[in-house]
């Protein structure tokens, strides 16, 4: 089944997009939500259990402190008002993952209300309004047998693995987000990106979003330009990626303007991403509508922080991504745009580290973003996977500015640390990499170098200056590169310019 | 010391074993041996495991004969309703659906006796999930009234008060929801004392209505009563609802009741619990009774006066909304996918319709019914108007009881409406049944103390009469009902049990 | 808010839905029975709806607690032989369930 698409820059002469995101953060406590069981990720299935993560008869939850501290933090980091009385509820529903046979979730009464986030996107602030916060847990995980993709349709049975039912999982809701335009797909992903920033900053979770700490819901509307409703919306569920985010709303926006051109109707439903066509599938709406007879958790009592408690937490609140950012854009003297490239590199944390270890903010970017930014591009990983730290990036620039290894000597001494050899002075050691002095050998290679290419050197004394560069290829050669070039070239001339 | 052991009370029982006249193997054997030649006919156990409990028996008196200090109720035999999770022990809460079932842990009052050294008998015999009044939703026997086997021993509770009643335990722990505790107590001539919500550890109580359910104690006297409770009470953080606060000093109240002085008490006689324009649907012979002790009371020096409280005329529509909505979500995890029964699982079936299947096969009929009524009381667009509203009618009830409390200590009334009924006789009547629960169900909703004593027989048939006190005290309803007990004990030359005329326990 | 009629009615259908909703897969004797039952008994409980309670709270412990909290500390788990000792069907250390039709999660 292949969906009609309408060209992305045409969608947006006849719609208005508006989106919307919920998305799920599990937190990295170490219990869960209602019980002791450890949530360390990647355990034997079914060996983080007890009777209240089963749901067995007759258990009882109690309330993880440290989860309530982390969601009223979050809320306190997107500026929400923090409720003086919060209930838990339960929304019931039949499903084999939910031990309980309901989940265990804030209703009407959630801890966080009424906050934002202003994401930056080249340049404009889009401010994200963030209806509710709240605390609720994750569910068990089903694995489906007998299919022949390992999805649930064609499954011949289902096996349920409890080890993540009853993590403490955060909700964070934004109001429906309109006046993005073309730049929708990309708020979307700016959102997730500042939200996850602001969920490391406040160590809160891993965010580890391939072990689907974070997934987003990504709503997606459009209406026709100059309308005053939204029209119609649909939910791509679990989107857990930050490139899945951007490219689901652009699929959407592209679907959903083929169906209402063709005078259709949007259908309200959820849909699923894939990943590998970047497509949204129908999620098979149900029948009916679902009915989560929702009502307070009879079993808990009312959480009701204080004015004392609340500012404890607002007091002990870390610098927040945006913040810091301006900070240290000040304090490295960075256009926005300068700024805006280590960011999207990812490299912020990296860069701000290797300044802290001595390099200069220079140095720091351009090592960050040049060389390893390369050699990350080539294998394949994420800058924070190298096998650099920044203290070694910070060592290594240090002896560039010592003069002693020219660039080319601290690339190759970049290979020694990325190869495990040590840090980069044991490796210019052992590897023989540190700049010729003003040596002997680099004489007699300098001389070597007039007496091997008479020609050149007879162009160089009459005045073809520029053909210098040849000798001093030469020589390098010969050094193998261990001479600095600067130096090379002052010694030539002293030799072939009579100045 | 009783000379029949199964007669005696279990502070008796406690003193001799103590003393070491008594070992524990001996009255576990005692009550294991009438259990084996009665049980047959009474139904009050639904799992009874001779060896073990002889095992536990001869550890105590192992651990007494090397001079071992032991709590006072070390080597004393009891029986626990079957909604209490006990570990590797069969628990069904009464119900097809967990047949079977050997839970891998225990409930906290369960762990608290254990470690106290109680010796368990069994796992007693009550209405499934709890809903009931009589026993005869269980859905694996009926449970008979020692007094009268044609009548139902009253419920949820009734394997425990059959067993209590009919000597098949010295005591035994129920729980009360609606009265489950309290009218049991009543119909079978036992006392039977609600705690305070909060007071009792719910961890390992299979839930039916979780803002209301409590377990507490069922015996043969008021002191038996208190000793039971002080050794399951107290906080346990297990239950976030349970209260973080010091039990009050029940068996020594108990003691200093039965000396009869109630001088400055003030009772108050609730009026529309069988008082003036709300006799209907009363037995006569139970507002009788139920005047009597009241008259007994002011002999021995409290004030009574009649108190009015009208939103208790509510309290029956307001917990048939509560209980049931609670339940309908409490029971969800009975789902056929951990534990307990699962049916027409045969490959042709989507895990939907098994579930439906194992539910529509493993829950009776009444289980059933309250499902579907908190089902439809919590769905959107009739929350409001019943779920809520009836949580808002509790209010109303609570601000009763507190203005109540500014003229009286206690309030009273009678236990049930009624005595022991026919078994059979209401089971196709739902809205009969629950009238059983009238007068139990304000304490129940506004969560506050209340005991069943017994006051007399109507017909032949125990009669109990309710004592209620505000949250937390506790005490004040075993002081009052000790000194009932007393009066009447007194008055009649025994205890109420000890004139049971059937052809197992003649009177003695 | 809908407000239910006074005299509480419940439907055949009705009772089939709310029957569905708790999986329940009621036979058709039941049904009829229930819907009979349940009308009853909804006429009885539809009293609470005389009660006035405007600015009335709900209640929901005899005694109001707040902020009941344990700290975060990891505690053994049940080992895996007993959580699944009493499972109707497990495979490969998991809780064996027919297939799932309906929404993928």
């Amino acid at each position: 089944m292949s969906d009609t698409l309408v060209d992305f820059d045409e969608v947006l002469t006849r719609y208005e997009p508006v989106i919307g995101l919920e998305t799920h953060v599990e937190l990295g406590t170490a219990s869960k939500m209602f019980c002791g069981c450890s949530t360390t990720f990647g355990a034997e299935p079914n060996t983080q259990t007890c009777p209240v993560c089963l749901g067995l008869p007759g258990s009882l939850p109690v309330v993880n402190a440290e989860a309530i501290e982390s969601t009223i933090r979050i809320g306190l980091a997107l500026g929400c008002r923090i409720a003086s009385w919060s209930r838990f509820a339960r929304k019931n529903y039949f499903y084999p993952d939910i031990p309980k046979g309901f989940q265990t979730s804030q209703y009407d009464e959630p801890l966080c209300t009424a906050g934002h986030l202003d994401v930056e996107l080249d340049g404009e602030t889009y401010r994200v309004e963030i209806e509710r916060v709240h605390i609720e847990e994750d569910t068990g995980k089903n694995l489906h047998v007998g299919g022949s993709t390992g999805r649930i349709h064609g499954a011949d049975h289902s096996l349920v693995d409890y080890n993540r039912a009853g993590i403490p999982l955060v909700e964070i809701v934004t109001r429906p987000i309109p006046g993005a335009g073309a730049k929708a797909p990309e708020v979307a992903r700016a959102y997730v990106t500042e939200l996850r920033e602001i969920l490391l900053a406040l160590g809160v979770s891993e965010v580890r979003m391939e072990q689907g700490n974070l997934r987003s819901d990504v709503n997606t509307s459009l209406a026709p330009i100059g309308s005053l409703d939204w029209g119609t919306r649909t939910e791509t569920k679990n989107v857990n990626s930050l490139r899945s985010v951007e490219r689901s709303v652009r699929f959407e926006m592209r679907r959903q303007a083929a169906v209402l051109d063709a005078g259709e109707r949007v259908v309200q439903e959820t849909r699923h991403f894939h990943e590998d066509t970047g497509s949204t599938s129908s999620g098979r709406s149900k029948e009916e509508a679902t009915d989560y007879r929702y009502f307070p958790e009879p079993d808990l009592v009312p959480i009701a922080p204080d004015e004392e408690w609340i500012e404890k937490l607002r007091a002990a609140l870390p610098e927040l991504p945006a913040a810091r950012r301006a900070r240290l854009r000040e304090e490295w003297g960075l256009s926005d745009t300068e700024m805006a490239w280590i960011v999207n590199a990812g490299a912020l944390g990296l860069v701000s580290d290797t300044v802290a270890a001595g390099a200069t903010p220079a140095d720091a970017r351009k090592w960050w973003l040049g060389e390893l930014a390369r050699r990350a591009n080539d294998s394949g990983v994420e800058l924070t996977e190298l096998a650099v730290t920044p203290e070694q990036v910070a060592e290594l620039a240090g002896l560039v500015a010592a003069g002693t290894v020219n660039d080319q000597l601290a690339r190759q001494a970049l290979d020694g640390v990325l190869a495990g050899e040590g840090d980069p002075a044991a490796v210019v050691e052992s590897r023989g990499l540190a700049v010729m002095g003003d040596s002997d050998e680099l004489v007699a290679a300098v001389e070597a170098a007039i007496e091997g290419n008479p020609d050149v050197a007879e162009k160089v004394r009459s005045g073809k200056v520029q053909a210098i560069g040849a000798l001093v290829g030469a020589v390098m050669k010969t050094t193998r590169g261990k001479a600095d070039a600067a130096t090379v070239k002052r010694m030539l001339e002293e030799r072939l310019v009579s100045g | 010391m009783s000379a029949d052991l199964t007669a005696s009370t279990a502070a008796d029982l406690s003193t001799a074993l103590q003393a070491g006249d008594l070992s524990s193997v001996e009255v576990t054997r005692a009550y294991l041996d009438r259990i084996a030649a009665t049980d047959g006919t009474i139904g009050a156990y639904l799992h009874v495991d001779a060896e073990a409990a002889l095992q536990s028996a001869e550890a105590v008196d192992a651990a007494r004969a090397k001079g071992e200090e032991l709590g006072p109720l070390a080597g004393v035999p009891m029986a626990l309703k079957d909604v209490v999770v006990t570990e590797g022990v069969p628990t069904t809460s009464g119900s097809k659906i967990l047949e079977g079932w050997r839970p891998p842990y225990d409930a906290t009052l369960a762990a608290r006796l254990k470690a106290a050294g109680t010796v368990l008998l069994g796992k007693t015999n009550m209405d499934e999930f709890a809903m009931g009044s009589s026993t005869e939703n269980s859905a694996y026997k009926v449970t008979r009234n020692p007094w009268d086997t044609d009548r139902i021993p009253g419920g949820s509770s009734g394997g425990s008060s059959a067993a209590v009643a009919g000597g098949l335990a010295p005591w035994a722990i129920g729980t009360d929801t609606g009265g489950s505790i309290r009218q049991p107590a009543a119909v079978t001539g036992l006392v039977g004392h609600k705690p305070t919500y909060g007071s009792v550890s719910r961890y390992g109580l299979i839930a039916f209505s979780s803002s209301l359910d409590q377990a507490g104690p069922m015996t043969r006297t008021v002191l038996d009563a208190a000793l039971l409770h002080e050794a399951i009470a107290g906080h346990d953080p297990l239950d976030s609802t349970s209260i973080d606060s010091p039990v009050p000093v029940l068996a020594e109240s108990a003691r200093r009741g039965a000396e009869g002085d109630l001088a400055g008490l003030r009772v108050g006689v609730v009026t529309e619990l069988g008082g003036d324009g709300h006799t209907d649907g009363y037995e006569p012979g139970v507002l009788a009774r139920v005047a009597e002790a009241i008259a007994l009371l002011e002999g021995m020096g409290a004030e009574v006066r009649q108190i009015s409280c009208p939103a208790f005329d509510l309290a029956l529509p307001a917990y048939y909304l509560i209980a049931p909505s609670e339940a309908s979500s409490n029971l969800a995890r009975f789902d056929g996918v951990r534990y307990g029964l699962r049916a027409g699982d045969d490959g042709s079936r989507d895990l939907d319709e098994v579930m439906a299947l194992t539910r529509e096969q493993g829950f009776g009929p009444e289980v059933k019914r309250r499902i579907i009524l908190g089902t439809y009381a919590l769905s959107s667009g009739y929350y409001d108007a019943y779920y809520g509203q009836a949580q808002k009618v509790r209010t109303l009830i609570t601000r009763d009881f507190t203005s109540a409390w500014d003229d009286v200590d206690v309030l009273v009334s009678p236990t049930s409406p009624t005595v022991a009924w026919s078994i059979g006789s209401r089971v196709d009547d739902p809205i009969a049944m629950y009238a059983a629960d009238l007068c139990t169900l304000p304490a129940s909703l506004a969560g506050v103390p209340a005991i069943s004593v017994p006051c007399g027989l109507s017909e032949g048939l125990p009669v109990g009469f309710q004592i209620m006190a505000p949250a937390l005290a506790d005490d004040r309803c075993y002081r009052v009902a000790a000194a009932l007990e007393a009066a009447q004990d007194a008055a009649r030359g025994h205890a109420l049990l000890a004139g049971m005329a059937t052809k197992e326990n003649a009177p003695s | 808010m809908s407000t239910p009629s006074p005299k509480g009615r419940l439907t055949r259908d009705e009772v089939a839905h709310l029957a569905h909703l708790s999986r329940l897969a009621v036979s058709d004797e039941e049904l009829e029975l229930f819907a009979g039952q349940l009308a009853a008994v909804l006429d009885a409980v539809a009293q609470v709806g005389k009660a006035d309670v405007a600015d009335v709270a709900p209640t929901t412990h005899a005694v109001p607690m707040t902020n009941v909290m344990r700290p975060d500390v990891a505690r053994p788990s049940l080992p895996r032989d007993v959580v699944l000792a009493g499972a109707p069907a497990a495979e490969d250390d998991r809780f064996r369930v027919p297939r799932i039709l309906g929404e993928e999660a």
